[in-house]
């Protein structure tokens, strides 16, 4: 397979990735460690007769986005923990809405203002439910400079097969490693669109909303003839608000099972030296990146560890995760939060003796840091 | 022959939510006969509106609609008419919406002097809700959050609108259903961001606990409380104090439009363009 390598940062890759996805919208608000993302996308953008705007605040930024997205566009915004708070409401309107989009969330600590300089892991359990009410989130986690390009690409396909947002979480770290990354080709990229489905018969057979069960809707562009509603209320087949009792649980039951149903198609992992292995540490994001280094040190002194790493946070690979911890005793999720994915794993597992090596303190977790809980737990 | 609503509406959503005697009816119809006015296809036209009863705004009319969440009516607008510059994007919104918690929004949509039309329904209470305060809640009315009187200054919609940056901002209310269907032309043809609040009754909500029973006796007080920008300006500070000017209040068919200037952005960055720098514009601060 042809490759390209491009020597740049993961905040710009994810920038990168999102036009050549045909990304032809951007709606943000400047919001460290995540700014980045809109510097780029604010000059890639017009080149290709796409808008990026930087709009009032976070909730205008996601707004426009959503609209941009209802018109018809892929459409990106980028942000940091305490935007994702901000957009949340309007993350349940996409939701319910069906309307696709693409969210990159480069995590800094928490809560509140916390360290805005600094890594964190913190928005794990955030990025599941950042909006009230019951739906089924599709959250990606970059480990590497050339997910944060693959993973936002991904993204935007699914996104538009599932209708619905999808979130991209990169951390600080690796949304500001410099280095080379080496990614698919242009053409191989274009080549894997799969556009949101339309549809093309009569407008009046049109009904946005009458789905299978397991099936998201399929919303036609705006201004092309097919006039329907979008609406944050519960609604019907045409999208209009109503309070059938039926309607309402069917709704929110599809909403669940259109993504649910189908795991397989998001499900992503790594497994590192998970073939002879019987340590297995679990981790994601930048953190995997000494989880690798670790495992190296452990295996030259004779320790047989392994890496499961989790690409697709949400919905989790639990199945996966299980079939590992039935096998495997010794089992240490290391991240730098104090047990977000722990607990995924404990239900996943059904195990409560799960080890755990948390770090919150804004630092990056050293191999040597794993390297010494592992002997320490064995 | 009187004028068929029909194609224009969502029939079989009918009757609306509305109570007896609102004013929102009559600005739907006012609205509807405007856009046949003008000619415009519907499905170039994209309504957006917010929570309230006025949200249900864009349930009932047969456009392409979208009814977002509370106050976000002109962020959501403000993607779809950048996405797509040559289709006629309306914001339909209440003065909660407008004013309170989406008045980042409006304000921000006036400086940009982004073409489309924010019309606000202004009712000066949260009708849906039963009866809270608003930002143009009169001082001294009863709200179910003020029992003891509204203490709260108000909002004046169209002076915020202008203070922004809006080139187009009328008032009406909705006692001349003529005349605002005109002026909600002139706004709609406006290229520019046209902020258009129409003064609008809710007995049930405001009017039942402050003496204003029927929707007759609240539409007396909107008569009352209101005159002609012509015959405000006459007037002597003193009289204007609790007086609302009507009319077109700003006109300015000379600002730079958003999405124009954007296509001068893209421009730039294409390399058909020198990069716009402070020499390009006439007012630089």
């Amino acid at each position: 397979m042809a490759t390209r390598e491009i020597i740049s940062t993961g905040n710009e890759l994810a920038a990168i990735a999102a036009v050549d996805a045909g990304c032809k919208f951007f709606g943000g608000y400047p919001l460290t460690p995540s700014s980045e993302v809109m510097h780029v996308i604010s000059d890639l953008l017009p080149k290709v007769n796409g808008v990026a705007i930087q709009m009032e605040d976070e909730i205008g930024g996601i707004c426009a986005v959503i609209g941009a997205a209802m018109a018809g566009d892929r459409a990106l915004t980028a942000t940091s923990g305490p935007g994702m708070s901000l957009k949340a409401e309007q993350l349940g309107l996409a939701q319910m809405a069906e309307v696709p989009l693409v969210c990159v969330n480069v995590m800094r600590g928490g809560p509140s203002t916390g360290l805005p300089t600094r890594v964190s892991q913190g928005d794990i359990l955030q990025s599941k439910n950042p909006s009230h009410g019951d739906y089924k989130s599709i959250t990606f986690c970059a480990g590497s400079l050339a997910e944060c390009y693959t993973e936002v690409v991904r993204a935007f396909n699914v996104a538009d097969r599932f209708m619905q947002p999808v979130i991209v979480l990169l951390d600080e770290t690796i949304g500001h490693m410099h280095g080379k990354a080496e990614l698919p080709t242009l053409e191989e990229v274009q080549a894997g669109i799969v556009p949101r489905k339309t549809f093309d018969g009569p407008a009046e057979e049109y009904f946005p909303y009458q789905c299978e069960s397991d099936e998201p809707a399929v919303l036609n562009p705006m201004f092309e003839g097919y006039r329907y509603h979008f609406t944050g209320l519960h609604h019907d087949k045409n999208g209009f608000p109503t309070e059938e009792i039926e309607t309402c649980r069917k709704l929110i039951q599809r909403l669940e099972d259109k993504v649910a149903l189908h795991e397989d198609e998001v499900e992503s992992y790594e497994e590192f030296m998970m073939d002879d292995a019987d340590f297995m540490i679990i981790a994601y994001g930048s953190v995997s990146l000494a989880a690798k280094e670790a495992i190296r040190h452990l295996r030259a002194e004779g320790i047989k560890a392994g890496l499961f790493r989790p690409i697709t946070i949400w919905p989790s690979p639990a199945k996966k995760i299980k079939e590992y911890t039935d096998k495997i005793e010794k089992v240490l999720v290391v991240e730098l939060n104090i047990g977000q994915f722990h607990s995924e794993v404990q239900r996943a597992s059904s195990r409560l003796d799960i080890d755990g090596l948390f770090k919150v303190n804004g630092r990056p977790l050293s191999p040597y840091e794993i390297v010494n809980k592992v002997k320490e737990i064995l | 022959m009187a004028f068929n609503y029909d194609n224009y509406l969502r029939l079989e959503k009918m009757p609306t939510l509305w109570c007896w005697g609102c004013g929102d009816g009559v600005i739907l119809k006012a609205f509807i006969r405007a856009i046949n006015k003008m000619g415009v296809d519907q499905n170039d036209v994209c309504v957006v509106s917010g929570i309230g009863c006025s949200g249900r705004f864009s349930s009932y009319v047969d456009f392409n609609t979208v009814h977002t969440t509370h106050g976000r009516t002109v962020a959501y607008a403000t993607g779809i008419k950048l996405a797509r510059p040559d289709k006629l994007v309306v914001c339909v919104a209440g003065d909660g919406d407008a004013l309170a918690i989406g008045g980042n929004h409006t304000i921000h949509g006036c400086r940009r002097n982004i073409d489309m039309t924010m019309i606000v329904i202004n009712n000066f209470i949260y009708g849906l809700t039963n009866s809270q305060t608003s930002p143009t809640t009169p001082k001294g009315m009863w709200t179910v959050s003020q029992k003891a009187g509204n203490i709260d200054p108000t909002f004046d919609t169209c002076e915020l609108a202008i203070a922004s940056g809006a080139s187009f901002v009328a008032r009406e209310t909705m006692l001349d259903p003529k005349k605002l269907e005109k002026i909600l032309i002139k706004a709609m043809e406006h290229k520019g961001f046209s902020m258009m609040e129409v003064l609008s009754n809710c007995h049930i909500n405001l009017g039942r606990k402050n003496k204003m029973v029927s929707a007759m006796e609240n539409l007396e007080w909107i008569d009352n409380i209101t005159v002609s920008k012509k015959k405000y300006d006459a007037m002597t500070p003193e009289e204007q104090l609790n007086l609302l000017h009507l009319g077109v209040l700003k006109q300015d068919t000379e600002a730079d439009e958003y999405c124009d200037m954007y296509a001068e952005i893209q421009k730039v960055h294409q390399g058909k363009r020198s990069k716009i720098t402070q020499d390009d514009f006439e007012k630089k601060i």
